[in-house]
């Protein structure tokens, strides 16, 4: 079953093209990744998914609800994490929840023990009755995820939920994240322009200027790129390059100190290598494509070469279309 | 579809905050006591009022609608911020209708300007009136009403801006007009024609001149209320009811 579905979403803020027709479906339980630079749509098409935008064209499903004409039924059954933080800091953490509760309904009786169950989840319990502006970056976080599952949404929208954090919280909230379709029995859709971070999706889509350019498995889409990468350290690179070239059929080409070479599995490959190379070998190390790989490979650039300048220029145009044109 | 469950979070949040925040609390009668001490005594050595009040009295109920023109149109235009930085966003997702959520907003900003409009009623030994209980709880009752028309109000005008820039341009340009020309400070009967007009067109005027039928009663004709209370009363509903229809229209469609 998918729990979302998009065909041929396209959202224009006047000469901008946001989104460009994208397509994809998110299987009920599994953990989506929509993966991209700043600028790219992905913000854009969490918006429409979440009824907070009209699309141009194109059509957007959750649950079976259509986004566009049962957005009621639809923020039923969605929980969100926005990019920006959205508690309100002069409340405690007990009272963001609850009235989070109360807005979706949660029956009376269950109200608390939800609202306690999804603080401890995210371990925030024993800070419950503290203003929410005392909070780390990184406990925020962690409380807005709490917040989105108290009503135990079907769906989960978590845009760009590690923004911003130190790499300690990071780590931690994506512990979290990564428990949550077992534990909490939701489907997670996701954005996050940090490449390591979406190795924890079921499957990912890469979005760049507003189109997908590839989608699968981490898996999948690492092995798109080639196989791994054997650095190897020898008394004599040359001749190194040259005997593995004749021994064993593999390209083998020389960077810096180094001889690399292209193998379509690292583990098995090595032990070969060795064997043939001998005593000659210094030292070896094996890289394995990243995420980072497969999206340089893809558009011919790094995923976060762009200036912070450019991501602000970019979401200005955005804000003040809007603030003319836009007002759905 | 009105969901009282949304109206009910929204105005139960804003008051969990006010009574937590001491010093906004403090504030809010900060700027009444500062026109009633440094305006208000002031013009009263000035303006001979004629009669059996003097004008720092005749000001009191000008000043209890001012605290209301402040609180009511600034909690409602907090909708600004929210809607581009924070909670806003939360509200706006969840599964209510935009009608309840703007009437929310109306409902939370009258309760919390009224409360504040009740914490400068109770002042008024210090201006040398001396009013009966009933008097008092009308006049709060009074200032429910006016906080709601003006709450609705500041949602419609919220739903015109998109940024907190325009807050200078609805402070210059709204709301210092609407004091001024409210019959606060002067009444309006003894005004120009042409100014006169432009004070019937504004609903203060008649928050104002409801205060003072009912905290001024039997002044000289010359500084008492312009208008009958019942009028009042009937000006401010009817504006009331408007201004919430098209402050929940304008928001359902522009937010």
């Amino acid at each position: 079953m998918s729990a979302v579905i998009v065909s041929n979403l396209r959202k224009v803020f006047g000469p901008i093209v946001a989104v460009d027709g994208v397509s994809f479906e998110v299987q009920e339980g599994s953990i989506f990744g929509f993966l991209g630079p700043n600028g790219a749509g992905k913000t854009t098409t969490i918006n429409i998914l979440c009824t907070l935008l009209k699309p141009t064209s194109g059509e957007a499903f959750i649950c079976g609800y259509n986004c566009l004409r049962e957005p009621e039924e639809v923020r039923r059954c969605i929980g969100i994490v926005f990019q920006d933080m959205t508690l309100d800091k002069d409340l405690t953490a007990y009272e963001n929840l609850l009235y989070h509760a109360m807005l979706y309904n949660v029956d009376r009786r269950k109200r608390r023990q939800r609202v306690d169950e999804a603080l401890r989840f995210v371990g925030l319990y024993d800070r419950r009755d503290d203003l929410v502006k005392r909070f780390s970056g990184g406990m925020k976080r962690r409380l807005e995820v709490a917040r989105a599952v108290v009503h135990q949404p079907k769906v989960l929208f978590l845009d760009e939920p590690t923004l911003g954090l130190d790499p300690q919280s990071r780590t931690n909230l994506w512990e979290f994240i990564r428990r949550l379709p077992e534990e909490q029995g939701v489907t997670v859709f996701m954005t996050t322009h940090y490449m390591e971070e979406a190795e924890v999706c079921d499957r990912i889509a890469i979005i760049d200027r507003g189109r997908i350019i590839a989608e699968g498995s981490p898996e999948e889409l690492k092995k798109t790129v080639g196989g791994d990468l054997l650095y190897l350290k020898t008394r004599d690179n040359l001749q190194a390059a040259e005997r593995l070239s004749t021994g064993l059929g593999l390209q083998a080409t020389l960077r810096g100190d180094e001889v690399m070479v292209e193998v379509p599995r690292g583990e098995t490959c090595l032990p070969d290598v060795i064997r043939l190379l001998g005593d000659d070998v210094i030292s070896v190390r094996l890289q394995r494509p990243t995420l980072n790989d497969v999206f340089l490979k893809l558009t011919g650039k790094k995923i976060r070469e762009e200036t912070p300048d450019e991501k602000d220029t970019f979401k200005e145009a955005v804000r003040a279309y809007r603030r003319r044109f836009d007002r759905t | 579809m009105i969901e009282l469950r949304a109206v009910y979070v929204i105005t139960a949040r804003e008051l969990k905050k006010l009574l937590r925040e001491r010093t906004r609390l403090l504030s809010t009668i900060a700027r009444p006591v500062i026109w009633l001490a440094f305006v208000g005594v002031g013009l009263s050595r000035l303006v001979p009022t004629g009669g059996d009040i003097t004008y720092l009295q005749f000001f009191f109920p000008g000043v209890v609608a001012m605290t209301i023109l402040f609180s009511a149109i600034f909690s409602a235009i907090s909708i600004i911020w929210d809607k581009e930085f924070g909670y806003m966003k939360e509200i706006l997702v969840a599964p209510v209708s935009r009608s309840s959520i703007s009437i929310g907003k109306a409902v939370s900003g009258s309760v919390v300007s009224t409360a504040q409009a009740t914490v400068v009623l109770l002042l008024f030994p210090f201006v040398g009136l001396h009013l009966q209980v009933g008097q008092v709880l009308l006049a709060v009752a009074l200032s429910g009403l006016l906080s709601f028309c003006l709450a609705s109000l500041g949602i419609l005008i919220a739903t015109f801006y998109e940024s907190f820039e325009s807050f200078s341009i609805i402070m210059n340009f709204i709301v210092m007009p609407m004091f001024f020309l409210s019959g606060a400070m002067y009444p309006i009967k003894q005004l120009p024609p042409l100014l006169a007009a432009m004070a019937r067109m504004n609903p203060l005027t008649y928050g104002v001149d409801a205060l003072k039928n009912v905290l001024l009663p039997g002044t000289d004709v010359m500084m008492s209320a312009d208008f009958p209370l019942l009028t009042d009363i009937l000006v401010l509903s009817f504006l009331s009811l408007l201004f919430l229809f098209m402050s929940t229209e304008s928001f359902k469609r522009r937010i």
